[in-house]
């Protein structure tokens, strides 16, 4: 009994019940007539979309600069690296490596700006970070409509200028990462491309962090006073910290568009930050600690949980409340990680 | 001789950033009005309207600030429990003044649990009551919609057809409020020179802001603002620290409920699912403009805020034509520069506190220094 408070504890409840709901969701499935076949496939191929998003939470949280609710920044960075790659019309997967490399300074000049912001304002990092988003967002919503871009499949057709609130990546580097050594299991096609470039991703992630420098990053994380002590210049630290994820924030939205299809300008990346957080939060990760694993498990739990609701609750009541869900279980997941006691103090 | 003038120096960069935002929204300001072409008399006539319509909420995020508490962001809460008040009265088609008190005897229950809730999970946040607050508003906003999207009309009782989506249940994305439409500000109206003054609705926030000032004094107000001051004196000193925390929360819930339903009798429509998520942040922003901070905020910065930031929402997307021939820019600098403000002034406020609060530690750090050589 006590080994299984104790687990409930280290694990904590919320996970455990995100994690028998969506196991439940599965068992139902088939009963309310839904394909679970087609479901594990979306499962799947979402995870691989959001999975290099999720990625890009862990260098701030080991770096102890909290959750990134400023995504959006490195978001930007991906979509002007998107639109000036098709602006270049460079097709096919050099078209995606030609959209990180033009992304990549933007990434870091964005990135060590945040960071050095983020140095200013320690212990209020996340309201800042999510106003840093919003307004960054909002700024580039005038970027968009003035920036001398000239593409027509980019810009509206009647004026001739200004982009358009959605671009299709048919043509340019739509699935060049989901077809590549792609595995067809019946009626399951697994996304190779996408899930190794996330692997290669992850695994960088991993190694550094295990480097001088990334051992460097927890510590100022997990103890900035004993940090300091040892000689990390903590604000340096930190700002890389802080670039790594902004850069990884770029280079996930690059891996969602090729997948999804359309780059979403404008007010498409708002909101893009929370899914993202709530994810790395539901695989077990803390304010101050998150891990690989944390950034697999929780990215396939809660992206199952988006793309399991809708299909059996409409099946099951006729009424899509997969909305509804979402709001809750990644917000109140947030919350959860927000109020825990043991983690608020550094 | 030295210290005159450091003091002198630091009393200008006080005053800079301690006003920083409201200057920056002058010259905003002063630059797009003769840009927009509007007159005068349109100008003053539409920041009235605004006068009456925001205030009442914006002086419900004082108090929290008064507790140490920060910007309020779970001040949607109480707009949420506004709007379901006003669905039922619609529902019950119950109007005018009536209307409005039964719509507010609604909201208060349900502001009263909502805040109490907020607050014990503020009290579990110490120290980022501000990000915890804004989570807590998208939180409700999924309950919200589970209650007024699938329960209204399925499990809750709502005869109105007109309320209720084709499907059978669910109310409709806008709800018509013409019963109550400005009921308050026609109730007692005046007109100087062409221009209409809602005396009712300034009348409801002149005894607000009395109220406000009143509790300023009282014993609550006395133990909230010690409170705000330093968590671990006031409960050396006997203060029922986070009881009044919670009560803070409640009181700024209530008041923005009525708020809300001040602003909605103006507006005459209810977006059933967005109404409340644009409140908060339009009267967060408005306030911050008015020259407040996280931690000090009065009366006057209402006011102000309320007339400097409507001046530039009013006149920004037509500045936005005249000067590049597109309306959307406007319109998406405006969006900015609500952002940009609230971004702003939390930079500032952060970076003065640890200013503040590093002097010690860092001489501290540097006497730990030559002790490490």
């Amino acid at each position: 009994m006590r080994k299984i408070k104790e687990f409930i504890n280290n694990f904590g409840l919320p996970r455990i019940i995100i994690g028998l709901f969506l196991l439940l969701l599965f068992v139902v499935a088939p009963f309310v007539g839904v394909k679970v076949s087609t479901s594990i496939n979306d499962t799947i191929v979402r995870f691989g979309m959001n999975s290099v998003m999720v990625l890009a939470m862990v260098p701030m949280i080991h770096s102890g600069c909290g959750l990134n609710f400023g995504l959006p920044l490195g978001i930007i960075a991906g979509l002007l690296g998107a639109t000036m790659s098709l602006e270049a019309e460079v097709h096919g997967f050099a078209g995606f490596m030609m959209a990180i490399v033009f992304a990549t300074p933007f990434a870091l000049i964005l990135g060590w700006g945040y960071g050095r912001l983020l140095n200013k304002v320690k212990g209020g990092e996340m309201m800042i970070a999510t106003y840093v988003g919003f307004s960054s967002v909002a700024f580039m919503c005038m970027m968009w409509l003035l920036l001398p871009f000239k593409n027509p499949t980019m810009v509206w057709g009647y004026s001739g200028r200004g982009l358009r609130t959605t671009i299709s990546t048919e043509g340019y580097y739509l699935h060049v990462l989901d077809s590549f050594l792609e595995i067809k299991l019946g009626p399951i096609v697994i996304p190779t491309g996408m899930l190794l470039f996330f692997a290669v991703l992850a695994f960088g992630m991993w190694a550094f962090l295990h480097t001088k420098t990334g051992t460097a990053m927890t510590a100022v994380g997990s103890n900035p006073v004993f940090a300091r002590a040892s000689g990390i210049n903590i604000d340096n630290i930190r700002t890389l910290s802080v670039i790594m994820s902004t850069w990884l924030g770029a280079v996930g939205i690059l891996v969602y568009q090729q997948s999804f299809g359309f780059i979403q300008l404008y007010m498409g990346p708002f909101y893009m930050a929370l899914p993202a957080v709530s994810a790395i939060l539901i695989g077990g990760a803390s304010v101050n600690k998150a891990t690989i694993p944390n950034v697999i498990i929780g990215t396939l739990l809660f992206q199952g949980i988006l793309t399991m609701t809708p299909s059996v609750m409409n099946s099951a009541v006729h009424t899509d409340m997969s909305e509804v869900v979402r709001i809750v279980v990644s917000n109140g997941m947030i919350l959860y990680a927000l109020t825990r006691k043991t983690e608020a103090t550094r | 001789m030295k210290a005159v003038r450091q003091t002198f120096w630091k009393k200008i960069g006080d005053f800079v950033s301690n006003n920083m935002v409201p200057v920056l929204f002058v010259v905003i300001c002063a630059f797009s009005i003769p840009l927009s072409g509007y007159s005068a008399n349109y100008l003053l006539s539409e920041i009235i309207v605004r006068i009456s319509r925001d205030s009442f909420l914006i002086v419900s995020l004082l108090i929290p600030i008064m507790a140490g508490m920060g910007l309020n962001f779970g001040m949607t809460l109480g707009a949420m429990a506004a709007e379901i008040g006003l669905i039922c009265i619609s529902d019950w088609g119950i109007v005018g003044i009536p209307g409005m008190v039964l719509a507010a005897i609604i909201s208060t229950p349900i502001s009263v649990l909502l805040g109490w809730w907020c607050g014990k999970i503020l009290n579990m946040a110490k120290g980022r009551e501000m990000v915890t607050s804004y989570i807590i508003g998208f939180f409700m906003n999924g309950i919200y919609q589970l209650v007024v999207l699938y329960c209204m009309g399925a499990i809750i009782p709502v005869r109105s057809a007109k309320l209720v989506l084709p499907r059978g249940y669910g109310i409709r994305n806008t709800v018509n409020l013409s019963g109550i439409r400005k009921s308050l500000d026609n109730l007692v109206s005046l007109k100087i020179a062409g221009i209409s003054i809602p005396i009712a609705t300034f009348a409801v926030i002149v005894v607000l802001c009395l109220f406000v000032v009143w509790f300023r004094k009282t014993k609550l107000g006395q133990d909230m603002r010690a409170v705000g001051q330093d968590m671990e004196v006031a409960r050396a000193a006997g203060i029922k620290v986070e009881e009044t925390r919670i009560i803070s929360i409640i009181i700024s819930t209530v008041l923005a409920g009525y708020g809300m339903i001040i602003y909605l009798q103006n507006m005459g429509t209810l977006n059933t699912y967005n109404s409340h998520t644009q409140v908060g942040m339009f009267s967060i922003a408005a306030l911050l403009v008015g020259g407040a901070s996280v931690a000090k905020a009065n009366i006057r910065n209402v006011f102000l805020g309320v007339i400097l930031f409507h001046l530039m929402f009013i006149v920004s997307p037509m500045a936005g034509k005249n000067l590049i021939g597109e309306a959307q820019l406007g319109e998406y600098f405006r969006v900015f520069v609500s952002y940009g403000v609230i971004t702003l002034s939390l930079v500032l406020y952060e970076v003065r506190k640890k200013r503040e609060a590093n002097r010690e530690g860092q001489e501290l750090a540097a006497d730990q220094k030559e002790d490490a050589r």
